[in-house]
């Protein structure tokens, strides 16, 4: 029964992760049609941010935590300038040029922090909460599930409550339409690469203190971020958010019980299963071409 | 075949089988290896000419890989047998996949065909009975006949060229007949095709279970010659190459994927100094060809002659 609640508690904990990780990748994949296979290793960047900045040379955690922020903006709005803009209307050719990117950046991530074992960031908030008697939470989780909460709700009043949220929204239904109305399909573009890199910089800040930092590890992001995406549906946040959850879940439950690696596989086969059965994913749209 | 091109292909066949006698013992590796990945590009522009990229033919390449491996090594079956089963097997697990697989097109198809070589590979990983785990198998028997020495690389050398050779004549005859035809028709006109009555979920199918079929032959004439199998050689890594070989060298004809394989190989040898480097300037090849030469090298000589062309124009 304990395991089962610490369970039930870890997969919550993991789903502000994985939630953080494909709101970019749906938020790029609605509004420019692009698969940004890079996705993954922008958290990368940002976990490796913390490695660099804060264990490495000591400035203090949170000011990182924005620094990785910024950094990995600044990342995804050059990819945007420069590869995704003039691809607009090439959907392989954006993927493919994500592809090459993803290969720099693990690269700069070697020469950074050098090859050998994976690094480790101690965790800057010590100690554990613990409820029920039993269940342990870690502090530093505490804060990381209740900083991806606050940013995603923070997300969710910019996309429903402003203007350039409807903007966002309207060129990802959209995008000749929204061009009509006189959007931007330019400034869109940026802001919502802007936002996912934000959101993907975000979760690799908070996920380093918790996980093994090297140049590939956003691969996993990846194969997560994409589960993720297409079980909740291409194109739909909320969608995203739920299946998020609902994956943590399932995979921290079956690593828990088996093991990692067949918790991934059948997150696959699952993800394959949607595409078949139903394409659009639990709330999505189907998206036309 | 024109004149020609008899000429070229002798000449082109008699340095090759020269060559390696000049080579040192890591540039005979070398030459094997991209011997083996010009079949890997090859198959895969079967697959891509209906127009949907796949991301599962490395994954492909490592069942036929593992099927060859496996049966050679544990009932002791010569390689001549397991060689045509690599194939078999590798087309067998395309003509399942496609029945969930070509239910989408592409977007859904891309990441449904990544997810679904994932999941294979994982479960290499997963179940070291049989397959080996992470480190794979390895000690796989070399080829036997008569005495020739397969584990000395001229010799092997000489087999992968055969092989490779009939393959990739196979292919080229499949992309000029009717069905290859076919195949560009529902690349480029797909609803046209299918309201002249062809099948497009037929031919789909049939050039990905060829393409994986050759793809699987070649996995096995790599592992056989290193003598281990493992999940890492046929990893999204090496799907990438794949893609960046047939993009530089250009997809528009049967060569371009060739001279993509044949150019950036030799530039990989020329980076084997700089390790670490190497991915990044993959990445950067990728990104320029991409945005500034997106006909790959292929349509450099033309691209280059309407330049002089217009300069001439120009100028008078």
């Amino acid at each position: 029964m304990e395991l089962l609640i610490q369970t039930v508690v870890n997969g919550l904990i993991q789903s502000g992760f994985y939630a953080l990780a494909a709101i970019g990748l749906v938020l790029v994949f609605g509004v420019m049609r692009v698969v940004n296979f890079a996705h993954g290793e922008l958290v990368m960047i940002g976990a490796y941010t913390i490695w660099f900045v804060h264990a490495q040379n000591g400035v203090p955690y949170l000011i990182t935590v924005v620094l990785a922020i910024l950094l990995v903006t600044a990342i995804g709005l050059l990819m945007e300038r420069f590869l995704f803009r003039p691809m607009t209307g090439d959907p392989l050719g954006g993927l493919i040029c994500s592809i090459g990117m993803l290969f720099i950046l693990q690269v700069i991530a070697t020469y950074v922090g050098g090859e050998g074992p994976s690094k480790q960031v101690p965790p800057p908030f010590e100690g554990t909460l613990i409820i029920l008697d039993s269940v342990r939470i870690p502090y530093q989780r505490v804060f990381s599930i209740a900083v991806a909460i606050c940013a995603l709700g923070i997300l969710w009043y910019f996309l429903t409550r402003t203007k350039f949220g409807w903007a966002v929204r309207a060129v990802s239904m959209d995008r000749e339409a929204a061009a009509l109305q006189g959007i931007s399909t330019i400034r869109v573009s940026m802001i919502a690469i802007g936002v996912g890199a934000a959101m993907a910089g975000l979760a690799g800040a908070l996920m380093a203190p918790l996980t093994n930092i090297n140049p590939h590890m956003g691969h996993n992001v990846i194969i997560a971020a994409f589960i993720v995406t297409i079980v909740g549906g291409v194109g739909s946040l909320p969608g995203a958010v739920i299946a998020s959850v609902l994956y943590a879940l399932f995979h921290t439950f079956v690593t828990t019980y088996f093991s990692g690696t067949i918790a991934t596989i059948s997150g696959l086969v699952i993800m394959v299963l949607v595409l078949i059965v139903r394409p659009t994913g639990i709330m999505g749209h189907r998206v036309s071409e | 075949m024109r004149i020609r091109t008899v000429f070229f292909l002798s000449l082109l066949y008699a340095a090759l089988i020269v060559l390696p006698h000049f080579l040192k013992y890591h540039q005979q590796d070398f030459l094997i290896f991209l011997t083996i990945n010009i079949l890997v590009v090859v198959s895969y522009r079967l697959v891509t000419l209906t127009g949907e990229w796949s991301l599962i033919h490395a994954v492909m390449m490592g069942v036929g890989a593992y099927t060859s491996a496996l049966i050679s090594k544990n009932f002791d079956i010569s390689f001549w047998i397991t060689l045509p089963l690599a194939g078999v097997m590798a087309g067998l697990v395309a003509l399942l996949l496609s029945y969930p697989l070509f239910r989408m097109t592409q977007f859904y198809f891309l990441i449904g065909s990544f997810a679904a070589g994932e999941a294979i590979r994982l479960t290499w990983i997963q179940f070291i009975k049989p397959f080996g785990g992470t480190g794979g198998t390895s000690a796989i028997p070399s080829p036997e006949l008569m005495n020739i020495d397969f584990l000395e690389p001229i010799p092997y050398f000489y087999l992968v060229l055969i092989v490779v050779s009939i393959c990739v004549y196979l292919l080229y005859r499949i992309e000029n007949s009717r069905i290859g035809l076919t195949l560009h028709a529902v690349h480029w006109k797909g609803v046209l095709a299918e309201s002249v009555g062809v099948n497009t979920w037929n031919y789909r199918t049939l050039a990905f279970v060829i393409g994986s079929l050759f793809v699987g032959i070649a996995g096995a004439l790599k592992v056989h010659y290193i003598g281990t199998v493992a999940p890492k050689q046929f990893d999204i890594g090496f799907m990438v190459f794949i893609l960046i070989w047939v993009i530089v060298g250009g997809y528009r004809t049967f060569y371009g994927a060739i001279i993509g394989a044949v150019v950036l190989s030799i530039l990989d040898e020329i980076l084997r100094g700089v390790e670490q480097l190497r991915p990044a300037i993959y990445g950067a090849t990728l990104i320029f060809f991409i945005l500034y030469l997106p006909g790959g090298l292929e349509s450099l000589p033309q691209k280059i002659r309407q330049k002089f062309r217009a300069n001439r124009e120009s100028a008078t």
